[in-house]
């Protein structure tokens, strides 16, 4: 069958279809594999490496003691912290691409900065 | 004391959904032959039948024809009861629904690539929605998202297509 054949076998309605489903798929592409994870990272080390729709509470030791990082609907946050000025604390639920660091405790929080997604296997 | 007979009516039309289920669950069983990139990604040729089903018999038959194909296809590959049937019915079940539901849009305006390709969608959805809700809940299925529904786009463009091709050239016996 020539290629013109098959553009003949589609009727209006199919092109909508296809079109409106295109769209769906490619407003959904930008939802990559590398912008929904949530690293915690420990004296330059990873921690832990998780995903943001996990909700939980993590304790991360640290020089200081616990840094306490709260995962819940989607966000991320430091919770607690032992350090002196509280300035990751102070920064709140973290956006996608942010980064918050609790220096004196040596604990950082990374929204979206994994470099593969082990889930897809 | 008489033994009871129980005498099974066969009609033409039982021995007409055996056929096509067979023809159906033949498909499924060459497609799982066949290696593919990734877990979830098949070409989803039994819809093949399912559509021109649903065209020539109408949508009771397309539902007995899949339900069919999707058990004793099940069967066949030593899957039935598990994880992977229940999602293969899972999908089954929903796309007949959205099929039984856009069967009834305006023939000269929709055709089956875009019921190929709904049908399609909502498979790939049903079966996602099973895994984040049963099997693996909690995981971030979004990533995967487009890919499975890119992959159902183009095989449900394809299926589509094959139908519509069978259907014009009338090789698949409109005479019933």
């Amino acid at each position: 069958m020539k290629p013109a054949d098959a553009l003949g076998l589609l009727q209006p309605g199919d092109w909508l279809v296809l079109a409106a489903t295109a769209a769906l798929i490619a407003a959904l592409w930008g939802h990559g594999s590398n912008g929904d994870r949530v690293v915690i990272k420990q004296a330059g080390r990873v921690f832990l490496e998780t995903s943001p729709r996990l909700d939980r509470e993590i304790q991360v030791p640290g020089p200081l003691g616990i840094t306490q990082v709260e995962i819940r609907g989607g966000r991320v946050r430091i919770k607690s912290d032992p350090g002196l000025h509280q300035i990751c604390v102070k920064q709140g639920w973290l956006g996608p691409g942010q980064v918050a660091i609790c220096l004196p405790n040596r604990v950082s929080v990374e929204r979206g900065a994994s470099v593969y997604d082990s889930l897809n296997y | 004391m008489t033994p009871s007979i129980i005498n099974l009516e066969i009609t033409v039309e039982d021995r007409r959904i055996a056929g096509l289920a067979a023809a159906a669950v033949g498909l499924t069983l060459a497609e799982a032959a066949i290696p593919l990139p990734l877990p979830g990604v098949k070409p989803g040729l039994a819809n093949i039948v399912t559509l021109i089903v649903l065209y020539q018999f109408g949508w009771r038959a397309a539902v007995w024809v899949s339900l069919l194909r999707i058990v004793a296809g099940a069967l066949a590959l030593g899957t039935f009861l598990t994880p992977t049937f229940v999602m293969s019915l899972a999908g089954g079940l929903a796309s007949l629904l959205v099929l039984g539901l856009a069967a009834h849009l305006p023939r000269r305006l929709f055709g089956p690539v875009g019921l190929s390709v709904l049908a399609a969608f909502t498979h790939i959805g049903a079966q996602l929605g099973v895994v984040g809700v049963w099997l693996m809940p909690g995981v971030n299925l979004l990533p995967l998202l487009s890919v499975f529904l890119g992959a159902a786009w183009v095989s449900g463009l394809i299926n589509g297509l094959v139908v519509a091709g069978l259907l014009k050239s009338g090789v698949t016996g409109a005479q019933s």
